[in-house]
């Protein structure tokens, strides 16, 4: 008996004919075919939504959504399992990439009827990105300091708001501030962040709940779950982005998970063992425009007022 | 055999015949950053690749 398992395990091997473990499919990744990995990932993300307690049925979501892989399938998937979803986008002006990549979300919507709304720099700041970078030596931190403004600006009207965070970047963040010795920063990453008890859409202030579905989805398996859907998704890279502390700690992450899988998920899942000092939950707001801060000032308006952009 | 790589945009021409993994380490990508297409269809690392194959190498990594 033993003997003839051991035999057909070798002609598997001999004729390259592998089997999903499920089934009798072709696998397409760790052993599991389109239909069974389509049904892992799906189940992996329900199993977080409902095991951190993200969203329920009745609550308003939009995606922040830039028609990159992530934010589109987290688009995709929240609305065929039936949330009240809407996609926000940010387009911060930057010719031949932002451009390309809304006009992929555009079509997304428009496929699976999702309404969109697209708030920009420009609009909102009378900046673009593609300006910035000529004098800002760190145009990724100004680009998220503003990017995360209007996030938080124009989802009040939501319950919470999702984004396309993944183990990948999860783990890389854990990793990036506990070499910095980032305690602060360390403690406000997790699966749900911005939680304030109490606060409701019709209070309009304070940040909006946020919530990362994807927190223990890899990067490889979204990109194989749009492959899969179809989603019209292509690659493009930011041609402001520079060779970052993230990128560094990106290819030696990605390094060790090939050497030892389950890496990137045993480092998430040890951060999440961790206790924290909880914070008081006191939120300041800036005093110039009334936006949640932790100083008088916020980073924002500090930011535009070297910008000669208002006066502070 | 050639490939097409999505990330950079370009086509190369490569003579090689075997597994997808040992394509991927002789051109010096790491498993975990790439899918690899032939036909529209997924190859894990232990298919088999033929000479005459037209593929196309995804990147994993976001662009943003």
């Amino acid at each position: 008996m033993a003997n003839s398992k051991y035999k057909s395990k070798i002609n598997k091997i001999k004729t390259n004919k592998m089997k999903c473990k499920y089934c009798n499919e072709k696998p397409i990744y760790n052993n599991l075919c389109k239909k069974h990995f389509i049904n892992y990932f799906e189940n992996k993300v329900k199993n977080t939504i409902k095991k951190y307690n993200l969203l329920k049925k009745n609550e308003k979501v939009c995606v922040a959504a830039s028609g990159g892989k992530d934010s589109s399938s987290l688009l995709y998937l929240l609305n065929k399992l039936g949330y009240n979803v809407e996609a926000l986008a940010i387009d911060e002006g930057i010719k031949g990439y932002r451009d390309k990549t809304l006009e992929d979300l555009k079509k997304i919507c428009q496929k699976y009827n999702i309404k969109i709304r697209i708030e920009s720099f420009e609009k909102n700041f009378s900046l673009n990105l593609d300006n910035l970078v000529v004098n800002e030596k760190r145009p990724c931190s100004a680009c998220g300091i503003l990017r995360r403004r209007l996030l938080n600006l124009y989802s009040k009207n939501y319950d919470v708001i999702a984004t396309g965070h993944n183990l990948d970047d999860e783990s890389q963040a854990i990793l990036m501030n506990l070499f910095k010795g980032n305690i602060d920063l360390l403690k406000r990453l997790g699966p749900i962040t911005g939680e304030e008890k109490n606060r409701t859409i019709n209070q309009k202030i304070g940040f909006t709940k946020r919530i990362k579905p994807f927190y223990f989805c890899s990067e490889k398996e979204i990109l194989i779950y749009s492959f899969l859907n179809k989603l019209d998704v292509n690659y493009n890279e930011c041609p402001h982005v520079f060779n970052s502390f993230r990128a560094k700690v990106r290819d030696y992450l990605n390094e060790l998970e090939s050497k030892k899988k389950g890496t990137k998920l045993n480092i998430v899942k040890w951060f999440l063992n961790l206790k924290f000092k909880k914070n008081k939950g006191h939120i300041n707001y800036c005093k110039l425009c009334g936006e949640p801060s932790s100083n008088e000032i916020c980073n924002v308006c500090n930011y535009l007022s070297k910008l000669e952009k208002i006066n502070l | 055999m050639e490939i097409y790589l999505e990330r950079e945009n370009k086509t190369l021409e490569v003579v090689f015949k075997g597994k997808v993994k040992d394509l991927l380490k002789k051109l010096k990508f790491n498993s975990e950053e790439v899918l690899v297409v032939r036909n529209e269809e997924l190859l894990t690392e232990g298919d088999i690749l033929k000479n005459s194959d037209k593929i196309k190498i995804m990147s994993v990594v976001s662009g943003g």
